[in-house]
């Protein structure tokens, strides 16, 4: 299972490398997310800095979709899907070597839109323990949640709007937790942010492992 | 040509029945009860110092004889979704319809969680100044709001009956786990939203309170009840006769292919037109719906003005209309 994971992730990684539409596309859209928030909180910086958290993983948040959206698109034209159903690849590798690919892009757009938040909104990063591990947990579940309801929707003609439908109320918990534990490392809330870390946890073992046990039954349906 | 199947079901089957009428007027009447005594019978709560704490104040406790009761019937329709969409993935038990009653109980639900954020919200105004508050209860409320406008979006988006009842089903189970969520919330975190006010050792309210909010818990009960047994029938009607107003489409674009073939003169199949397998030996064709019930083909010859290509074959029809083939 883990090295038909390792081979669908770097094929994944491989295409994205080549493509870069994550790179070209998605991360910048991310940048242009967080200026539209300045714009939107016109020079009230103070509201901004207090708000950085939520507005950080809001970002993550569309990012995320965007990314999960581009992994199913490159296995639905020419027919890859089949290829993928055919190869004799355990689903469950398939599923967390998608969720690796995901995840991995999904770290390289943080790692972007953190460096976006201290020039543009002024934050200053703290807590690094704190930040990594939430950052980590909130990243395996949006991937596992979004590769699970991207193969739910890979076959459907509306999957373009129905994703994101499906998918932003699921991943509201994660914003949720996510924005707290930020906002407790960033010293902006006097809450113990750790605390947090254990609805995240929840989330993503459940997310993979129900992921994990399913995605070859969705993969079939889809 | 393509009212002819409305025509039909118009003539054959409607969603009433005896028993669901009268569950439709017991439900009427129960809702005109719980007006009367919602506004006229029942006095207003005690209001100001006189007061007992943690009690509804006031006129607002009117509300009470609506909102709960909406918001309970919300959870009655996604759990009887929950429970429909278990039985259809259990392979024992798996039945077309479970599915049925998966899709009224969802879209019932979602039609009681509209309400309850509306009535929550007028409420919320009432006694504390505010339309929306980002409280647990009220922000799970509107999640499971958008969870189950997906999973009708999901429903409508899946044209393989099959499919779409394996996906919905994985869905619906999730919107589940956020009803439990919603209903402890009060519980779980720290929320403006009140507690238990009936299902508790010491209820809040009592006499004719009381008695109204359990009028209110039948009215909208039966509402619910009647509702969803009309949704399971549309429903069933939607699977039998969508595949009716399918074929007869098919049959329809054959009869256009075989006039313009007449009038061509040219071979079967030469212009383009769609075939299907079976379709010169008049054989119908088979199409999977839900639970594997396929029309009759009587069901699919018998609108009017598709008799004569469906029927073609066993009137020697078929013939007639492929001048010209070799």
């Amino acid at each position: 299972m883990w090295r038909d994971a390792a081979l669908v992730a770097g094929k994944d990684l491989r295409i994205e490398g080549r493509a870069k539409v994550s790179l070209n596309q998605v991360g910048p859209f991310a940048l242009v997310v967080l200026l539209l928030f300045g714009f939107a909180f016109d020079q009230d910086r103070p509201l901004l800095v207090q708000a950085a958290p939520g507005l950080f993983w809001v970002a993550v948040l569309f990012s995320g979709i965007l990314a999960v959206q581009r992994s199913f698109s490159v296995e639905s034209s020419d027919g890859a899907i089949d290829s993928l159903r055919l190869s004799r690849l355990e689903p469950a590798g398939i599923f967390l070597g998608k969720v690796a690919a995901v995840a991995a892009q999904l770290v390289v757009l943080e790692a972007l839109l953190a460096v976006g938040v201290v020039v543009l909104f002024h934050s200053r990063l703290g807590g690094a323990g704190l930040l990594a591990t939430s950052a980590a947990l909130s990243t395996a579940g949006v991937a596992g949640a979004g590769v699970a309801y991207g193969a739910l929707c890979i076959g459907l003609r509306a999957r373009e709007t129905l994703l994101p439908l499906l998918l932003a109320p699921v991943l509201a918990p994660v914003v949720l937790s996510a924005t707290e534990a930020w906002r407790s490392a960033l010293g902006l809330s006097s809450g113990d942010g750790w605390r947090w870390l254990a609805l995240l946890g929840c989330f993503a073992a459940i997310y993979l492992a129900g992921g994990s046990v399913g995605f070859g039954a969705l993969m079939e349906e889809a | 040509m393509p009212q002819a199947p409305a025509a039909r079901l118009s003539r054959t089957r409607r969603t009433p029945s005896r028993l669901s009428r009268a569950l439709g007027w017991a439900a009427a009447l129960a809702l005109a009860l719980n007006v009367w005594w919602g506004l006229w019978l029942s006095p207003p709560a005690p209001s100001g110092n006189s007061a007992p704490p943690g009690v509804v104040e006031g006129q607002f406790v009117r509300m009470l004889y609506v909102h709960p009761a909406v918001a309970t019937m919300c959870y009655v329709g996604f759990g009887i979704c929950a429970l429909g969409s278990i039985a259809w993935l259990w392979p024992r038990t798996r039945s077309p319809r479970w599915d049925r009653l998966a899709v009224a109980g969802a879209e019932v639900g979602a039609v009681f969680c509209a309400a309850t954020l509306v009535t929550g919200s007028i409420w919320g105004r009432a006694s504390w100044g505010v339309w929306w508050t980002w409280d647990a209860r009220l922000t799970l409320t509107a999640i499971l709001f958008a969870l189950s406008l997906g999973y009708l979006a999901l429903r409508r988006a899946v044209e393989n009956p099959h499919s779409r009842s394996v996906l919905s089903s994985v869905v619906a189970l999730l919107m589940a786990l956020t009803v439990i969520v919603d209903h402890y919330a009060t519980d779980w975190f720290v929320t403006l939203h009140q507690g238990e006010t009936l299902f508790k050792p010491d209820p809040s309210v009592y006499g004719w309170q009381l008695a109204t909010m359990i009028v209110s818990f039948v009215a909208f009960g039966l509402l619910g009840a009647w509702l969803i047994v009309h949704r399971y029938r549309l429903e069933e009607l939607e699977e039998r006769y969508g595949s009716l107003a399918f074929y007869s489409a098919v049959v329809a674009r054959r009869s256009e292919g075989s006039s313009l073939q007449a009038g061509l003169g040219e071979p079967a199949g030469a212009v383009g037109f769609p075939r299907l397998e079976g379709g010169p030996s008049g054989a119908v064709p088979t199409r999977a719906v839900a639970g594997g019930e396929v029309p009759e083909a009587a069901d699919i010859v018998e609108p009017a003005g598709l008799a004569g290509p469906a029927a073609g074959p066993a009137a020697g029809g078929n013939g007639q209309q492929r001048v010209g083939m070799p």
